[in-house]
């Protein structure tokens, strides 16, 4: 006997099952893992996410076999060797290019998700916070990744956002030149980008996605009404609002990959670009120290932390702004005061607090693509503070806000 | 969760369905994968035929350039050189080049070439690579008492006779690689295709 | 139902189609990549033309005979004057210059042509950025070339395309079109000298080596729309088989 523990299975799996819980893990994740049978369209996006990682992890590993990190030879390796030379190559960049978008519209759904129905309410407030790292890291995977190509956007982005690190006092401006290497983004710094991008931090995205799901899977998933299933149970033990994940969610997932992969590829296929959203036209020029783009951006998903730094006339004000619209997410657990979750059962102020805060997101997402008017600037001000009262007004709006009555069970809507 | 009015086999029946359609669009996805290892377009361009002019190339000589990035030999046989080959035959493992991969169809004979006197060979030993040195001389050799002039291959000792058959004894198993090639005119040969392919 | 759609209204907002920015008022080309007959006579236009100043580094040869239905050898007779072999990429036919003996483009126009295989993804506007700018030389003494164009003000390079098109001068600023009903805002020309060629011809070649450049830029497109129809057909299959799977499991959930 290999283990202590009795197997009900044999076979090949009856002696994996002995040296390692293949069946238990199996029945802990999906078998006997029970969620709530409410879930609508919003609990889509979690699994699309993992998709789409999985697909970032595959085609990234291709374009490695034929990307050479350095600055003389990047650019022609991505448009000559990538998008010319290598069979279907052009499919696998633009699986990438396209994947990188569509991970960050997944985890902001995903998210958003999270605001709606107060899933980073006790007890999963580790679920959000592992959950956050893991928006942290995609951003600095984002970011490195876009360096890569060697376009000019790639250039001049990196310069900006590595000068952003100048801003710290007394330490600013040696913090820039060992982050680079180099007096500017050069060889050295794609070097490095390069490891980091495909290396450390596709690593550390994976570790926390595991943690993240292991997390979740402890306390058990929350659902739109925000009603705890694990409190109605039957006499085995399972939630009576609860149905095994494996099959219910895995086919209704399955389908959902399906309707996902369609407008995935009808991206990729028919309109890769997306505009100028997905890969912007100035990225396609080779990148040029000596000239400046007449109108830098940054890609799409960082616009609206982008629009916050460029409302604030101060370099270092500028930056902590930035940084602590990110980081004021961590503590949202916490500032959340209501005694119910889903924004079913809220009271008119945090609905309206929520969807100012939505539409000041948005806006600060388009201000940030464009040129930057005074007009612009201003509405991005405000969009700033809408922002940040969301979260610092938080603890006050929740707790004397009106509540509905939360039902015992969940409701099917459809 | 009504149990009884399950159909269990219309599940069945759709469970195999997907898992076969999904099977079927994993293979097509996998097709992309599999084909951006295959040489690219710039190693194609690098691999294309090549001209080697002979006009200089004396009789007994041999020389070398590079198809492929892997050296290509050229010899000049004497009428001698040519006589001897067939008295070799009983101490080769392929004398008659029966070995399909080996060498173009043309080749397929007595002395394995287009023109009996001008041999085409790829310059790399069908054991584990190495490169093979011309040795011409007729005279006992340390690795061969009755050495008939031919090429043997430092690394592990395998020997060729002037048509590149390989020897009895020695760890190659097949003759040297005869490549597709065609003569432009009677001095300049091309390497990397054969007549009628071009 | 409508307070459920709200959020969905949010997120739908999330994706603006971003509006032209400062740039000039461009003319839509037309360019059509999967007409091989427009790309065939823009590449002869474009060899005869731009190409002995401007390389095409990511461009081979043997790319160009494959998705323009040519043979090898129509390429390398009508289309190569560098001399370059069937593989490689496409070089300028005159040499970039500046050497100690040679004399090359880079001493004619002050610095080197561009090389153009991503010239029309490289503009705001894309291929209407390259036919606009075809379009859009008029004659100017002040300009050592004796040639501007309104879409690249103060360009070094002079109208190589003016026997074909003639010779047009600009009009002044309070004369340009205002756009509306059919017309384009931006600058109005007037052709003094007729080419060798009619408007609607000339126009026509502008389109034709448009669309070559378009092909250039991106020479996947050709495959990406053709394979993305199966694609899409292969997905919508499965789909639908994976949602009566889904459909039939949940029969069981109340």
């Amino acid at each position: 006997m290999a283990g202590d523990r009795t197997t009900t299975v044999t076979g090949v799996l009856g002696w994996l099952d002995q040296r390692m819980p293949v069946v238990d893990f199996w029945n802990k994740h999906l078998a006997q893992y029970y969620a709530p049978k409410n879930f609508n369209i919003w609990y889509y996006f979690g699994s699309l996410a993992l998709v789409v990682l999985v697909n970032q992890i595959v085609t990234g590993i291709w374009l490695t076999m034929h990307y050479k990190p350095s600055a003389v030879d990047a650019f022609a390796s991505v448009e000559l060797t990538i998008m010319r030379d290598v069979e279907w190559g052009w499919l696998l960049r633009y699986m990438h290019s396209t994947g990188a978008s569509f991970f960050f519209i997944m985890v902001y759904l995903h998210m958003f998700r999270a605001l709606l129905y107060g899933s980073y309410q006790k007890p999963r407030e580790l679920v959000w916070v592992l959950g956050m790292l893991i928006f942290l890291a995609m951003m600095a995977e984002g970011f490195l990744g876009y360096v890569l190509p060697w376009g000019q956007m790639s250039f001049w982005g990196a310069q900006v956002i590595v000068s952003l690190f100048g801003a710290i006092p007394a330490i600013g401006p040696d913090l820039v030149e060992w982050i680079q290497g180099d007096y500017l983004p050069s060889d050295a710094t794609i070097n490095r980008f390069f490891a980091l991008h495909v290396v450390a931090l596709p690593i550390s995205l994976l570790g926390l996605v595991v943690l993240h799901l292991g997390a979740l899977h402890e306390v058990g998933s929350n659902n739109p009404d925000g009603v705890d299933i694990k409190k109605k149970k039957d006499a085995k033990g399972v939630p009576l609002d609860g149905i095994p994940f494996h099959p219910y969610y895995t086919v209704k997932d399955t389908f959902g990959v399906g309707v996902f992969l369609m407008v995935f590829a009808f991206v990729i296929f028919f309109e890769p670009t997306v505009g100028d959203l997905f890969l912007e036209y100035d990225n396609f020029n080779p990148a040029d120290p000596m000239v400046t783009p007449a109108h830098i951006k940054p890609v799409w998903y960082y616009t609206p932390y982008y629009a916050m730094l460029r409302a604030v006339p101060d370099k270092l004000l500028g930056v902590v702004v930035m940084g602590a619209a990110v980081m004021i997410l961590f503590l949202l657990p916490w500032l959340d005061k209501s005694s119910v979750r889903s924004i079913r059962y809220r009271g008119p102020i945090t609905k309206i607090a929520l969807a100012l805060f939505t539409v000041s997101f948005v806006t600060l997402g388009y201000l940030g693509m464009q040129a930057g008017s005074e007009l612009q600037k201003l509405v991005a001000q405000i969009c700033t503070g809408i922002y940040f009262l969301f979260f610092i007004l938080m603890p006050v709006y929740t707790k004397m806000d009106s509540v509905k009555p939360v039902p015992d069970r969940v409701t099917m809507h459809d | 969760m009504a149990a009884e009015s399950v159909n269990h086999g219309r599940r069945r029946f759709l469970t195999a369905s997907t898992v076969v359609v999904g099977g079927v669009g994993g293979v097509f996805a996998a097709i992309p994968f599999i084909a951006a290892w295959k040489p690219n377009a710039k190693a194609v361009a690098a691999g294309a035929p090549v001209t080697a002019d002979i006009s200089k190339l004396a009789v007994g000589e041999q020389l070398t350039i590079a198809w492929r990035g892997r050296p290509i030999f050229i010899v000049r046989r004497s009428e001698a050189m040519l006589a001897a080959l067939p008295a070799e035959d009983a101490r080769l493992k392929d004398p008659q080049s029966t070995v399909v991969d080996q060498q173009p169809e043309f080749a397929k004979n007595g002395y394995r070439s287009l023109k009996p006197d001008i041999l085409v060979l790829v310059g790399s030993c069908t054991h584990l690579g190495c490169s093979p040195k011309l040795h011409t001389e007729v005279q006992p050799e340390p690795w061969d008492s009755q050495w008939k002039g031919g090429y043997y291959c430092p690394c592990h000792n395998s020997r060729f006779d002037l048509a590149g058959r390989v020897y009895d004894g020695s760890p190659a198993p097949t003759n040297l690689v005869v490549p597709p090639y065609r003569f432009e005119s009677d001095t300049r040969v091309v390497i990397g295709e054969s007549e009628g392919a071009a | 139902m409508i307070k459920r759609l709200l959020p969905w209204l949010f997120v739908l907002v999330a994706g603006p189609v971003l509006a032209a920015g400062a740039g000039p008022v461009l003319l839509q080309s037309g360019a059509n990549i999967s007409d091989q007959a427009s790309l065939q006579r823009g590449a002869q236009l474009y060899f005869n033309y731009c190409g002995s100043c401007h390389s095409l580094q990511y461009v081979r040869y043997s790319r160009l005979a494959k998705d323009l239905g040519l043979t090898e050898k129509q390429v390398m007779e009508n289309l190569n004057f560098t001399g370059g072999k069937i593989g490689d990429t496409i070089k300028a036919a005159m040499p970039a210059g500046l050497g100690p003996d040679a004399v090359g483009a880079e001493d004619w126009f002050g610095k080197a042509p561009p090389d153009l295989s991503l010239i029309a993804r490289a503009r705001l506007g894309g291929a209407d950025y390259t036919y606009t700018y075809l379009m859009s030389f008029y004659v100017d003494p002040t300009r050592p070339s004796g040639w501007n164009n309104t879409v690249f003000p103060n360009a070094s390079m002079p109208h190589v395309l003016w026997e074909r098109q003639g010779i047009q001068t600009l009009r002044p600023a309070e004369e340009h079109a205002e756009g509306g009903e059919g017309h384009a805002a931006g600058p109005s020309f007037d052709l003094v000298k007729p080419g060798s060629r009619t408007p609607e011809q000339y126009r026509q070649d502008a389109r034709d080596i448009t669309a070559f450049l378009k092909y250039v830029g991106e020479p996947a497109a050709l495959d990406r729309e053709k394979y993305g129809i199966w694609v899409i057909l292969y997905l919508l299959l499965f789909t639908g088989v994976a949602y009566l799977l889904k459909h039939e499991y949940w029969k069981d959930v109340h």
